[in-house]
């Protein structure tokens, strides 16, 4: 996971409450706006939103609060996500595509397909997840700025 | 094709006000499931356009995300108020279709529009 913490530029924490599902969406738009204001390239931008969304998505179904982190790197863009609820008992299951614990509410808004945590995978260089059940969730990842491998 | 000729071929209402009716619009894709257009969207964000039924704010934002040409809501579905703010904020053209989704796609497709994706893999 890149560190070199004295090398990050910018750095800015939203909040996301648990269980607003009608602003859902609202903090990754915003990263990806200061994304684009600071002149990323588009594909960089479109990764690192869409891991954001799912990320943000998850606090939101199935946390009772968290934050997002958004630092900027010279070399690459790092998202922290830490929140606090029920966890992930087995996050090796979690990963699997389709497996989702997702109520009914969640699934009438779109969501809840199974796909989300794959999705921030396929879409970051480097990606943790841990999590202790009954106490939250602890996910970062790191999308390399010279480093456009992915799609 | 244009966004006007959409407009057209699906006698579809546009509800953004101003919205820009000259944009060049080539790509579609269909989905109920924004789990599916997050894991799926691809190409020209600003070329594509979105047929969908969800009609609640996340559908902005995710519609934001991928800059997206526009979005159409078919089964004649009318966004909520907040939803409809959302996109004029985000400049995201919103039209109505009275068609369902299946008549909607194979209006848009016969007339020229290609699939943002054509086929998954493994799929």
């Amino acid at each position: 996971m890149a560190e070199a913490e004295e090398n990050i530029r910018f750095h800015e924490m939203f909040h996301i409450e648990g269980g607003n599902f009608m602003s859902a969406g609202a903090i990754s738009s915003r990263v990806k706006n200061i994304l684009k204001k600071a002149g990323f390239p588009g594909q960089i931008i479109r990764r690192t939103s869409i891991a954001a969304f799912e990320a943000e998505m998850n606090v939101i179904c199935y946390a009772n609060q968290g934050n997002l982190s958004l630092f900027i790197a010279p070399n690459f863009l790092k998202v922290v996500v830490k929140d606090e609820g029920i966890g992930i008992p087995d996050v090796n299951l979690a990963m699997r595509e389709g497996y989702s614990t997702a109520t009914e509410k969640i699934r009438e808004l779109g969501f809840g397909a199974g796909m989300g945590l794959s999705n921030i995978k396929k879409n970051t260089d480097e990606m943790i997840l841990t999590s202790e059940s009954g106490q939250g969730t602890h996910l970062e990842f790191v999308i390399y700025l010279d480093n456009q491998k992915k799609e | 094709m244009k966004l006007r000729e959409i407009r057209d071929i699906l006698t579809a209402e546009v509800i953004t006000g101003d919205a820009d009716l000259e944009k060049e619009i080539k790509y579609g894709f269909a989905a109920d499931l924004l789990s599916d257009v997050l894991a799926l969207a691809r190409g020209s964000g600003a070329q594509t356009l979105l047929i969908t039924g969800i009609i609640h704010p996340q559908v902005i934002y995710a519609g934001n995300i991928f800059d997206l040409g526009a979005i159409i809501f078919v089964r004649g579905k009318r966004p909520t108020e907040a939803t409809l703010q959302l996109a004029i904020e985000n400049q995201i053209p919103l039209l109505v279709a009275p068609y369902i989704m299946f008549e909607t796609c194979g209006r848009l497709y016969q007339h020229g529009l290609s699939p943002s994706i054509a086929k998954v893999k493994n799929g």
